[in-house]
């Protein structure tokens, strides 16, 4: 029984900041929806307001299209994994799965059984007496899990839950996530700073700047048709070339840069007469294409395993990335040489300085 | 406010903020307002109670003023106070300094344990306890002639005995606010004064105590607070001319029969107290949340 | 080297005289009381007794006394603990300049003499029609104590993670429920602990007590009468009593304290 997520014109303002501006966006049933942004950008803060512990300033937040106003936290089909996890330090782990039931009057035996069924779903057989200090990171998240679903939300909210973990942990603990949310169907709603957690796991991705929001769009989407030059910054690494829109013409426009004119495909705010910049991904650098032909100086090539990136700066003086497949190493640059590089303009886009 | 309903929800807050309330209006401040309003009364007869006589005047505090022996009683037990507050920091500083910064892991929980024991022991015991040393026929002055430092008893009771007694009742005020401070020095502050030539003098002088005076002043703080306001000390171990305002103050009570100048009294205390609180506070630059601890 | 050596030898002397000034009072009263001198003191020893002792076990207005200092140290801790525990909820619910304000209002008592805290008790209640008593020594010993129940309890509430609250209200639970199954049993250490300190301060109270007893005679108003009106041994009984008694409770305390810190 999983719920949609629905928030329409909310705006937070904090004393004198303004936290939240804005921000329209749906969440389907059943989706794996993140909302990524660098550290201060207001995706907590729009994550508490879904939860309930904060009263969003304007706009109306919606679940399974009912308003949410005046609920307080207790009362929303919303379950939320906290950063820091907030384990209840003094209660068993099963009392802590169940604590959810037992705030619902449900009866010991029944929560008891429940409990079990969670620590079977989130493999913590044989844990249920121990307390939550004698358990290692990972299993102290799946408690965090285990508890949460427990109640069978509508919306799972999770605000960075991995991010105490480490690398390697981490990455189990992102298929695991996704495997349970495709197993369990709950809608999830993922807050993260870390752009490759949200690209791997979601269905959609929400990214946020200073409180704006900036693009929902599905992780592919993102990558390939950045709206706003803050997302085409954020996510994923990028070569950006500044200059002047020339020309728009049949979904491609002409910049005119300091290393000449390039095509690209005209995204948000391109338009003829304006001052834009043209996005390249590393990967659509090829060394010693002639489509969009660009010079650089190469200074280094760092070989990544199963590809080389490749460090430089343009004769303008900006810097360059490319990443070269290990499979074409020999193609490669030499650091310390100059090198010709060109890009098919479908592989990069123009957008708007605005 | 807010805060507090959004935490505990609007019933439970409200039982907090009344059992508050309660504490800071009917506990703490209306009786406070009340003996300033007794200060500030003559002291009449039932009869004449809201007459033409009852009306407020300083006049209680003025007799206070202007009566010779209680003025001497009340500037003594100031000087006094103040004097138990440095004897007690003399005698406390060495072993907090060494407790803080020279004891082993076991040595201080020892030292703290033997410290903290004695106080758990009311005052009125510790008290007697003295009274049982000072005896005019008591081991002190036994011990004392036996090796022959003296050649017949001390009477102790009076100002000394009341000294001694108030020392030993509030060591534990003043050591414990200057080992905290104390502890939070590094040492290698004090091994590179000592590398620089410092004398241990210097070093304690301008290295441990300009670091340690926020514990030194609430350590001043409270002994001189207590002592100030002890009863029982110069209660039994006093002589007739050893006394002490808290004295004054009771007999005004329970034996002269008029409050509303025992109320003026206690107000003038009370007032001198928080004077000496705030001016020291002030003058160390200590926080009151610092104090509390 | 030489002067560290004499410094060293001045420094153990001053331990050893520290540590006679703090245990031979003690120790010379908790002795008196087995000597058979009708004055208590230990010279002359006129022989071992354990009369003393028995003097005071018989003595009625002792246990009369007991049961008063018992009985206000009870009512003491049912008032303090849950004021003094809602005192520090509410002031680390405040903002940070109201806070200060209240926190300089709330720890005055602690910067009152007890005699002030006494007589302005008295008067209040005795304008009200009601006089000195058990139920005022209760109030006005609180009046204090609470002070002592709210600094321990904030010290333990800062290092608790409120968003172990919001887990709660999140997962469906009412705010008493949060408040009775997360936040007070977090607290619970820091409340028994506050309790113990405040029967010890109640019973142990002298000067706010004197003022405000009426009639009632509990255990410190006891002793201190003694020693002026007829100190015998039979009243170092009772001390060396109590003093073994808080000692035991004391180390008692601190060993369940590290076990459950362990």
């Amino acid at each position: 029984m999983s719920h949609s997520v629905e928030l329409a014109d909310i705006g937070m303002t904090f004393g004198t900041t303004r936290a939240v501006s804005d921000v329209s966006f749906k969440v389907e049933a059943g989706e794996f929806f993140s909302i990524l942004g660098p550290s201060g950008c207001g995706k907590t803060t729009i994550l508490r307001m879904i939860a309930g512990f904060i009263d969003p300033t304007e706009g109306r937040v919606l679940i399974g299209d009912r308003d949410m106003k005046g609920l307080g936290p207790n009362q929303r089909p919303t379950a939320m994994i906290f950063q820091s996890l907030a384990l209840f330090p003094l209660m068993s782990v099963r009392d802590n799965i169940a604590f959810g039931l037992e705030a619902r009057g449900v009866g010991r035996a029944e929560r008891r059984a429940k409990a079990d069924d969670l620590l079977r779903l989130t493999a913590l057989e044989g844990y249920g007496d121990r307390m939550p200090g004698e358990l290692s990171g990972g299993q102290r998240q799946r408690v965090a899990i285990a508890r949460a679903l427990a109640v069978e939300p509508g919306v799972l909210l999770l605000d960075e839950p991995l991010s105490a973990l480490d690398l390697k942990l981490r990455q189990h603990m992102r298929a695991e996530l996704r495997a349970l949310q495709k197993r369990t169907g709950v809608t999830f709603i993922y807050i993260t700073h870390d752009q490759s957690e949200a690209l791997a796991m979601s269905d959609r991705v929400a990214v946020m700047s200073a409180g704006l929001l900036q693009q929902v769009a599905t992780p592919r989407a993102l990558y390939d048709n950045p709206a706003t030059p803050f997302v085409a910054r954020f996510v994923g690494e990028t070569n950006a070339i500044p200059g002047r829109i020339t020309d728009v013409r049949a979904g491609t426009a002409r910049i005119e840069t300091e290393l000449g004119p390039l095509l690209g495909r005209a995204g948000q705010g391109a338009a003829a007469g304006v001052q834009g910049t043209i996005y390249v991904r590393p990967e659509a650098l090829m060394p010693g294409g002639t489509e969009n032909p660009l010079q650089a100086q190469i200074e280094r090539v760092d070989f990544e395993g199963s590809f080389a990136l490749v460090h430089g700066l343009f004769d303008s003086g900006a810097a360059l990335t490319a990443s070269v497949p290990s499979t074409r190493l020999a193609d490669a640059p030499v650091p310390g040489h100059r090198a010709a590089f060109g890009f098919q303009s479908a592989h990069a886009v123009v957008l708007g300085d605005g | 406010m807010g805060d507090l309903k959004n935490r505990f929800g609007p019933g439970l807050s409200t039982i907090f903020l009344i059992l508050v309330l309660f504490w800071l209006a009917v506990m703490v401040l209306a009786p406070n307002l009340m003996m300033i309003d007794y200060a500030l009364r003559p002291n009449l007869p039932p009869a004449a109670l809201g007459g033409p006589d009852d009306t407020y005047s300083l006049s209680n505090i003025l007799y206070l003023a202007g009566e010779p022996t209680h003025r001497a009683i009340f500037f003594k037990t100031i000087w006094a106070s103040g004097l138990v507050a440095a004897v007690t920091f003399l005698v406390c500083y060495p072993i907090a300094f060494w407790m803080a910064q020279r004891a082993t892991t076991g040595q201080l929980a020892i030292a703290l344990m033997l410290i903290i024991i004695p106080f758990f022991i009311n005052e009125v015991l510790r008290t007697l306890a003295w009274f049982i040393i000072l005896a005019y026929r008591g081991p002190l002055n036994a011990v004392l002639m036996n090796i022959g430092l003296i050649d017949a008893p001390i009477r102790w009771q009076g100002n000394g005995g009341v000294l001694a007694a108030m020392v030993y009742a509030y060591i534990l005020f003043m050591l414990l606010p200057i080992y905290n401070a104390i502890e939070s020095l590094e040492k290698a502050q004090i091994e590179a004064a000592r590398d620089l030539g410092a004398s241990p003098w210097r070093i304690h002088t301008r290295v441990v105590i300009p670091h340690a005076k926020a514990g030194i002043a609430t350590g001043f703080v409270f002994t001189f607070m207590l002592a100030a306001g002890s009863y029982v000390a110069p209660a039994l171990l006093g002589s007739p001319g050893s006394r002490w305002f808290t004295e004054i103050i009771y007999n005004w009570f329970f034996e002269g029969g008029d409050w509303n100048r025992g109320a003026a009294y206690a107000l003038v205390l009370l007032v001198l107290c928080l004077a000496v609180v705030l001016i020291t506070l002030r003058l160390f630059r200590v926080n009151l949340t610092d104090v509390a601890k | 080297m030489r002067a560290d050596r004499i410094f060293h030898v001045m420094f153990v002397l001053y331990l050893v005289v520290f540590a006679a000034y703090l245990f031979a009072p003690l120790i010379i009263m908790g002795a008196a009381s087995f000597n058979e001198s009708r004055f208590p003191t230990v010279i002359p020893w006129q022989g071992t007794t354990t009369d003393w002792f028995r003097a005071m076990w018989a003595d009625a207005a002792m246990w009369q006394s007991l049961w008063t200092s018992v009985l206000v140290a009870v009512c003491v801790v049912l008032i303090v603990v849950p004021v003094g525990t809602a005192a520090a909820l509410v002031l680390t619910s405040l903002h940070a300049r109201a806070r200060s304000f209240a926190y300089a209002v709330m720890v005055s008592p602690l910067l009152t003499p007890g005699v002030v805290i006494g007589i302005s008790t008295l008067i209040l209640w005795r304008q009200m029609g009601v006089g000195g008593g058990v139920f005022l020594i209760v109030l006005a010993q609180s009046t204090f104590i609470i002070c002592y129940v709210m600094l321990m309890v904030m010290a333990r509430l800062q290092r608790f993670d409120r968003t172990q609250e919001e887990a709660a209200l999140g997962l469906g639970a009412s705010r008493t429920m949060v408040f009775r199954r997360v936040t007070l049993p977090f607290l619970r250490p820091a409340l028994i602990a506050s309790a113990g300190l405040a029967v010890l301060q109640s019973i142990e109270n002298y000067n706010t007590t004197l003022f405000v007893r009426g009639f009632e005679t509990p255990l410190t108003v006891f002793i201190a009468t003694k020693v002026r009106t007829g100190l015998t041994p039979a009243v170092n009984a009772l001390a060396l009593v109590i003093i073994v008694a808080t000692v035991i409770g004391a180390i008692a305390y601190e060993i369940a304290r590290r076990r459950r810190a362990a």
